[in-house]
């Protein structure tokens, strides 16, 4: 019975957590969701949310923009920390990934800005080549291209991490009976990584749904996210409440992909 | 073999350019003798002049890094503690839930975290300042530590528990001599995850902020109205500098250690 | 464990050296805890040099802390918790922070030199008799063009922003006010109009501009201009000032038929707590030396009429930023509009940044 009691102050700080910063601030967006401008109880931000064409078309752009990004970050990152972890040195390679994110994004966004501005380092370099300059910011591309620069030490580090456990003997016995290194991928290591793969694509498409800073910076606000509605109701008009209630509704867009990712992993078992 | 080998060195040089290629940019500017990132014009030392005789940029450097360290420290410690409560949740529901509510903080834009931990604090009154934002960054770094350590727990042989059970080991001998070596990496991925959060961040910190404190985001932010001036660029570098030399220097201390514990 | 707790005990000794090195700088600057000024303001939009002064000559230290948007700062001082003694918002969140009481009237009997203010300056429909702010710095909305790719002299005009011939040639100033009045404007209504229709029809009107929208941005559009990445762009005057500096290939041009006048005013927010360090800061700042100093350095327009006769008269004489009476006469100063209306001109500056896609 004293072990029940132990178990539970080690949940205790876990708990104080959940309860001060989660349950709190979850109430209060809930609460301020259902609040008008002039302070009275509506339902009418749901209304507007669900009835304007501009708001479901922008919760439709964020999730493929977050797709987007995620998917070309996983196709980039899985080999990158598949071949980084048969390195020597592979501890200090990952280190070395993790590196760059510790320079504030602002700054790395204005040096983007700088390498693919019309007389940019790009452009610069297609035109010694004849093609002539390009208008690369301000873009799709561009958008997606940075999202996905600045996402993929996130992506790298939970596969890196779940490649280490993976028992080599696995590989070794699967070697011998004669898989190719294919079948060898596909039948063995990648089922082993999906747990690692999992938790990179939750470190990555949930905060690029509200992605906000890179749609002006990169994107030339020609891309429009809910983050960036989300930030203009909370700073420009000021109205705390429709931002809310975007705010509902990304977090219930985030429970519906947690139970798409999350259940049928631990049924299997 | 061999072939296979060469490719994947040309894939990480390339990886591993890209993402150090607005860094080199970055720092490539704080030389050029302008005001801004626009075109490089000759060779001067005058922008790491000027930082070095700003004490109050310097004192933010100072206090940004603090708090970085000691959020992320702490954000680990709560998060190791959640995701081994997480683990031990068997049925999914309550699992699912736990896991919901963890990332409701990621999915949240750092508007609204910001904006509601402000009027969490003001209806407390406390005074806005260093522990307000230390608070907060220990808040938004937990559920990413609990991301980066459940999956790895999820996968660990449940017999080594029992083995250490059998041989007599409390709760706390099994926590510290199986659980907690095994978790290693993880763990050390989710406190650098929590730093990188914690000095990324601006809105958060914006809100909760006051009195005088201020981190390195927000004086940047701030400064973009009138365009950033390449002393940040030379502060960038200096920064970069030394967390490489710090990394690589901790990496290479580590191993020799290792080894002669090996030996 | 043992990799962990030598971890553990490595970022400890990291953040107690922090807390060394922090407390050794701030001895450097010779605080006392008694004689303090707490300035909230926007990012380097005062000379350092001033602030160092203004301390040895009065004893006060100043802390200076910064905000990146109107709004931001509004909430901030709204919700307390904070001990702000000067802030410095512009003109229609003056008129809000009024109603919302949360500014301090100011006490004229221990202001020194506000007749050195040019009148023109004072006495505004967002603060009537100036009871509560003095100006900080104006400025105007306009036209950025580049001479590389547009001759000097043709662009006059908002109308002419239309025109086929600019495809994707144009930068935006990402803000709703602005850029909805700019729409306003060409259609020679006022850019403080509340009815639906009108605004519907600016609207509109700006989907036809969609074509020739290179980007919407905010401070951004100063590293482009600057790189000459744009031949267009309209944004602020102090924003211009800063690009021209940066490229001397930039003009800036206010068009005649109107535009938009804004203020940085200082005001005391009802957070404040020391008010002798805030009228000496005051009366400093109203100083014509110091404020023709601090228009020097920040590169905007100054209100301070004796401090522009110490500027050199290439300053002075510019009409790109202290334009002729007949423009001035045409420019417009943001009214503080109600909520709802707040939310219809961002509704549609929305719709409009959609309808780019």
């Amino acid at each position: 019975m004293k072990n029940k009691y132990v178990q539970w102050l080690f949940n205790l700080p876990y708990l104080l957590w959940l309860a001060l910063f989660v349950i709190i601030p979850l109430l209060l967006i809930f609460y301020y969701s259902f609040i008008d401008l002039n302070g009275h109880f509506t339902l009418a931000n749901y209304a507007t949310y669900f009835h304007s064409g501009t708001y479901l078309k922008m919760t439709f752009n964020s999730v493929w923009y977050a797709f987007l990004v995620t998917a070309i970050a996983l196709l980039v990152s899985y080999p990158l920390a598949y071949f980084l972890h048969q390195t020597k040195h592979k501890q200090l390679w990952l280190l070395l990934v993790i590196l760059p994110t510790w320079i504030n994004l602002l700054l790395k966004a204005y040096a983007f800005i700088g390498i693919f501005g019309q007389n940019g380092s790009i452009n610069t370099f297609l035109s010694l080549l004849g093609i002539g300059p390009k208008q690369i910011l301000f873009t799709d591309f561009s958008f997606v291209f940075v999202a996905t620069y600045i996402e993929i030490p996130f992506m790298v580090l939970p596969i890196f991490n779940n490649m280490e456990e993976l028992n080599p003997s696995y590989i070794n016995a699967s070697r011998d009976l004669g898989a190719t290194s294919w079948q060898t991928f596909i039948k063995v290591i990648w089922p082993l990584t999906l747990p690692g793969v999992k938790a990179g694509i939750q470190a990555v498409f949930i905060p690029s749904l509200s992605l906000f800073m890179l749609t002006r910076l990169i994107g030339g606000n020609r891309v429009i996210t809910l983050g960036t509605a989300i930030e203009e109701h909370f700073l420009t008009t000021m109205n705390w409440g429709m931002g809310s209630t975007i705010g509902v509704v990304l977090i219930l867009a985030m429970v519906l992909i947690m139970m798409i990712t999350g259940e049928h992993h631990r049924k299997r078992r | 073999m061999r072939k296979t080998f060469h490719w994947r060195n040309i894939y990480i040089f390339v990886m591993f350019i890209l993402l150090y290629l607005p860094i080199f940019y970055l720092i490539g500017y704080s030389f050029s003798d302008t005001k801004t990132m626009a075109h490089f014009q000759g060779f001067t030392l005058q922008h790491y002049d000027d930082l070095f005789n700003d004490t109050r940029l310097l004192q933010i450097m100072l206090v940004t890094l603090l708090v970085a360290l000691l959020s992320s420290l702490l954000a680990t410690l709560i998060g190791t503690l959640g995701a081994l409560w997480i683990n031990r949740v068997s049925r999914s529901l309550a699992r699912n839930t736990l896991l919901s509510l963890n990332n409701i903080l990621m999915v949240s834009p750092d508007v609204i975290i910001g904006a509601s931990l402000l009027i969490f604090f003001t209806c407390l009154h406390v005074q806005l300042g260093f522990w307000t934002v230390l608070l907060s960054h220990i808040a938004f770094s937990v559920p990413i530590v609990v991301l980066m350590i459940l999956p790895k727990l999820d996968e660990m042989d449940k017999s080594m528990l029992d083995a250490a059970a059998d041989l007599g080991a409390n709760t706390w001998q099994t926590l510290t001599r199986v659980i907690l070596p095994y978790l290693t990496s993880s763990i050390l991925a989710g406190f650098f995850m929590a730093f990188t959060y914690s000095l990324d961040d601006f809105a958060v910190t914006f809100f909760v902020t006051g009195n005088g404190f201020e981190t390195l985001s927000i004086e940047i932010y701030s400064r973009a109205r009138q365009g950033i001036s390449l002393e940040i660029n030379a502060l960038s570098g200096i920064l970069f500098i030394f967390a490489l030399v710090l990394v690589i220097g901790y990496y290479f201390i580590s191993l020799h250690t290792q080894r002669k514990r090996n030996r | 464990m043992k990799r962990l707790l030598t971890f553990i005990i490595t970022v400890l000794t990291a953040c107690g050296l922090l807390i060394i090195g922090s407390i050794h700088l701030q001895k450097n600057q010779h605080i006392q805890s008694d004689k303090i000024l707490n300035l909230y303001n926007w990012g380097d939009y005062i000379d350092p040099q001033l602030i160092k002064k203004f301390e040895r000559e009065t004893g006060y230290h100043v802390n200076y802390e910064t905000f990146d948007s109107n709004e931001a700062m509004f909430t901030k001082i709204k919700q307390g918790g904070t001990s702000y003694d000067l802030t410095v918002p512009s003109d229609y969140m003056i008129a809000k922070m009024k109603a919302a009481h949360l500014l301090i009237p100011l006490d004229k009997s221990k202001l020194h030199g506000l007749q050195n203010i040019d009148p023109r300056f004072m006495n505004l429909s967002f603060d009537p008799h100036n009871k509560y702010s003095i100006p900080y710095f104006w400025g105007t909305l306009g036209i950025i063009y580049n001479d590389k790719f547009i001759k000097p002299g043709t662009i006059q005009h908002w109308q002419q922003l239309w025109s086929p011939q600019y495809r994707n040639d144009i930068m935006l100033v990402d803000s709703a006010r602005d850029i909805m009045g700019m729409s306003l404007i060409s259609m020679g209504k006022s850019i403080n109009t509340t009815n639906p229709a009108t605004l519907e029809a600016a609207k509109q009107k700006l989907d036809k501009l969609s074509p020739n929208v290179k980007a919407i941005v905010s401070d951004e559009i100063k590293t482009d201009m600057a790189q000459n990445d744009a031949p267009l762009a309209v944004d602020w005057s102090g924003e211009a000032s800063e690009m021209i500096s940066d490229n001397p290939h930039l003009h800036y041009v206010v068009p005649s038929e109107g535009s938009n006048l804004w203020f940085d005013n200082l005001v005391i927010p009802k957070t404040a707590k020391h008010f002798k360090a805030i009228y000496a800061f005051l009366n400093f700042m109203l100083e014509p030396q110091n404020a023709a100093q601090n228009a020097e350095y920040v590169g905007y327009a100054t209100p301070n009429k004796a401090a522009l006769r110490l500027l050199p008269a290439s300053v002075r004489n510019d009409k790109q930023f202290y334009p002729d009476l007949k423009t001035m006469n045409n420019l417009e100063v943001y009214k503080n509009l109600s909520p709802k209306d707040v939310e219809l001109y961002n509704d549609l500056f929305l719709e409009f940044k959609m309808y780019n896609k």
